[in-house]
């Protein structure tokens, strides 16, 4: 499975986040990456040098874009401004598909700068999968929505997480951006089987898949992409290749940020499973 | 996090009513993990964009100042380059938190928003040679790059904020003595900072952003440029209240005009850009 209607039919490898204390070294180095996941809104402006730069990375490579403020379960309509600046961005990168959270972080056009976890409600679904399809309409290309890590569940929720995933991506007929590191964070922190998640999950809907670290404290996990992945993490993402086939990858690094070439090797051990994987396809 | 919500139950009965606990936390200690975070972030935002007002109020009094901005004005945007768009607006109104430190707090703080602004602030098609033959001399206006800020200041904050960021810059794994000297090198340079008044160009090339001081004439003739004021009605204004001679004047405005130019702070006006339009249109149906 090289692609989907969720990720544009694309057959995209190894991605990796571009960060800007790595610039120097892309743009320097040139190295051999498959493509570069971008934060949306870090480019959403009206010029300067982190356009510039982009325009120099995109002469050489593949991107993807990745929101974190679009807030699919935010109750209040996609501002308008913020839809006009990402069209704008989706047609200077040619971005194949797009990803954003499937959580709420805004009230009343006030913004807490966070993945807030969903009430699990079919109502929330109905809401959600709606804002889904309304931008995905305006800006015309596939949408995946990403599952979060959480810290905190509701009273009201009438299903799992995963049973809501679903129901939201049903309803709004788009892609998942699978995070393989938030299931596992996530199922720490509330006690659930992350297998049980990972199988439950429509593996045709997969577009992408993030990996990452975390920080483990006392009485909770905390997703702070500031370590490599760990082996539980591996095996989950092993399963998810499983079942997904070969499909678009990246490593999630946003703090402590290291070398590149760290980073890069790092994601590159995803290989391992995505290779496999082939090998039992051509078999 | 506050100990009430906002209709004046306890907080962790207000959790409690919403979050379920688990074997290890309780609602509202879950609730404070959310808590802790927004706070860390949003403070870890505004310090990072606004290191010199910080070291112009010291650490503890930025971190309170930016809680109750926050609390009074939340973020408004959804992206946290704005989270100080309206810093400036709400410390007028709320002078308190600034002391006796008022005029250099509010000079910082102007420079380190036009920072921001100049570094991803638009560009327009900068203005050419060509775009100025058919325009009518006494007419003609200029527009002036967006991204160009400028700024009348009543402290030199821009070699205090230069400074401060000099200090910033330095390995984070500095020990505790050379933190320790870092911090007082920068309450050092705000306590020996005396008034004076400057203009500022914040500007950028080839994609950083400089600061560069400008004569009061060059302030007054750029914003009126700014304004739609024609190259000659600005000239006028420029110079009203001038001490320079008339005889250097025009020279001035020369080496003004060049350096600007060089700088690429022209942009095409309005009038200019509907004749390049329609000259690129007569130009399709000829061809």
């Amino acid at each position: 499975m090289p692609g989907n209607r969720f990720n544009g039919f694309t057959d995209y490898g190894i991605g990796i986040g571009l960060r800007a204390p790595h610039y120097d070294h892309i743009l320097s180095r040139k190295p051999v990456v498959d493509w570069f996941e971008i934060i949306s809104e870090n480019f959403m402006i009206d010029g300067g040098r982190p356009l510039h730069i982009l325009d120099q990375i995109l002469e050489q490579y593949k991107v993807v874009q990745h929101g974190v403020s679009m807030y699919f379960g935010s109750a209040e309509k996609a501002d308008r401004e913020h839809l006009r600046r990402l069209k704008q961005l989706v047609k200077r990168t040619n971005t194949p598909w797009l990803s954003d959270h499937l959580c709420w972080g805004s009230v009343d056009g006030r913004y807490t700068h966070d993945l807030l976890p969903m009430p699990y409600t079919f109502e929330a679904a109905r809401l959600t999968a709606q804002k889904i399809r309304e931008v995905r309409d305006f800006l015309e290309i596939p949408v995946a929505v990403e599952n979060v890590s959480s810290y905190a569940e509701y009273h009201v929720s009438e299903m799992t997480e995963w049973e809501f995933l679903n129901e939201v991506v049903e309803r709004a007929d788009c892609g998942i951006l699978l995070d393989v590191n938030n299931i596992y964070v996530s199922s720490r922190n509330h006690s659930f089987d992350p297998l049980t998640y990972i199988n439950s999950v429509p593996a045709d809907r997969v577009a992408q898949i993030h990996i990452a670290g975390h920080s483990k404290f006392q009485k909770y996990i905390l997703d702070t992409h500031d370590h490599p992945v760990i082996d539980p993490v591996w095996k989950l993402y092993d399963r998810a290749i499983q079942r997904a086939g070969h499909t678009a990858t990246l490593l999630e690094w946003d703090d402590s940020i290291p070398s590149f070439q760290e980073v890069h090797k790092e994601a590159l051990k995803a290989n391992r499973f995505l290779q496999s994987k082939t090998l039992a396809v051509a078999v | 996090m506050q100990r009430k919500a906002p209709g004046g139950e306890r907080m962790s009965a207000y959790a409690a009513r919403y979050i379920k606990p688990n074997d290890r936390l309780t609602s509202f200690e879950r609730l404070e993990i959310y808590n802790r975070q927004y706070w860390f972030r949003v403070l870890g935002s505004l310090a990072e964009d606004y290191p010199g007002l910080r070291a112009v109020l010291g650490g503890r009094r930025f971190e309170s100042m930016c809680k109750a901005y926050l609390t009074e004005r939340p973020s408004r945007s959804f992206t946290l380059r704005n989270l100080g768009a309206q810093l400036e607006t709400w410390l007028r109104e709320n002078p308190l938190w600034l002391r006796d430190r008022r005029v250099l707090a509010l000079d910082m703080v102007r420079l380190e928003w036009a920072d921001i602004e100049a570094f991803d602030g638009q560009a327009k098609p900068a203005l050419r040679s060509e775009d100025l033959l058919e325009v009518d001399a006494a007419k003609l206006q200029l527009g002036i790059q967006p991204y160009v800020q400028l700024l009348e200041l009543h402290y030199p904050v821009d070699d205090l904020l230069l400074e401060v960021k000099h200090g910033d810059d330095t390995p984070d794994r500095a020990s505790n003595a050379v933190q320790e000297r870092r911090k007082h090198s920068k309450v050092r340079a705000v306590a020996k900072l005396e008034p004076a008044q400057i203009f500022l160009a914040v500007h950028r090339l080839d994609y950083s952003v400089y600061f560069r001081r400008i004569e009061p004439e060059e302030f007054a003739l750029l914003n009126a440029l700014r304004n739609g004021k024609t190259v000659e009605r600005a000239i006028e204004l420029a110079f009203r209240r001038s001490s320079i001679p008339a005889a250097d004047r025009a020279t001035f405005v020369q080496h003004s005009f060049q350096t600007w130019a060089a700088l690429g702070w022209f942009s095409c006006p309005k009038e200019t850009r509907t004749v390049r339009k329609f000259a690129k249109k007569e130009h399709s149906w000829k061809s």
